[in-house]
């Protein structure tokens, strides 16, 4: 559970899509970075999410599940039929 | 293996869909953290958000250890996946991953099955090892 209060609608802030490490600029331009998509055999690209786990609200970023295989799921919306 | 779940709901909404629907489904609720896309900044980032619509539609990803995306499937909203599918990929993934790549399974590959060994005997030869299955 968080700490903190519950405001009403505090985004996570976490960058998105941003390499986990500094690189070497040498090696990507920068607009490649800026444009970062996710691609099959390419990182998956970090961000930072407010999450509902066990019962309480706290932020999860994908970096912390490296060493594990992660299925990320997105969906249309909770209460919908499928 | 960690499941992630997003949506572009906000947490507070997750949490009445858990408790109100989803614990109702699945004993105790879902187990994994359910993550709020609000505005679908990330979902653009995978390619999943629908501007029009305002939602991710259907896409699940598998990531490996070390962060690399090893599949993705992405469908429009009408249509649920599969996870006997899902599960075979993460079999299959793992497998290739634990001998470095030494290994690939071929099409329809399930766990017990042959595996192919990529390398120059192999080349031309397949056809020793595996042969198509009659659905």
């Amino acid at each position: 559970m968080s700490e903190k209060p519950e405001g009403c609608a505090p985004p996570a802030g976490g960058p998105i899509g941003q390499p986990q490490e500094e690189e070497t600029p040498q090696e990507m331009p920068n607009e490649r970075k800026k444009t970062m998509q996710a691609r099959v055999g390419q990182p998956a690209p970090d961000f930072e999410a407010s999450a509902y786990v066990n019962g309480g609200f706290e932020n999860i970023k994908l970096s912390d599940y490296k060493g594990q295989w992660v299925t990320l799921c997105f969906y249309p919306g909770d209460f919908t039929f499928v | 293996m960690q499941v992630l779940s997003m949506s572009t709901d906000s947490r507070f909404t997750h949490k009445i869909w858990q408790e109100e629907e989803l614990s109702k489904m699945v004993d105790g609720g879902v187990p994994f953290p359910m993550l709020s896309d609000a505005g679908g900044a990330i979902g653009t980032v995978y390619g999943v958000y629908d501007e029009t619509a305002g939602v991710d539609i259907r896409g699940r990803f598998l990531i490996d250890p070390d962060g690399i995306i090893q599949a993705a499937e992405i469908m429009t909203p009408p249509v649920g996946r599969n996870f006997a599918e899902l599960t075979r990929q993460v079999q299959a993934f793992q497998l290739v991953h634990e001998t470095g790549g030494a290994e690939a399974t071929p099409a329809g590959w399930t766990p017990g099955k042959p595996t192919l060994k990529p390398g120059p005997e192999l080349v031309g030869k397949v056809w020793k090892v595996w042969k198509p299955e009659k659905e």
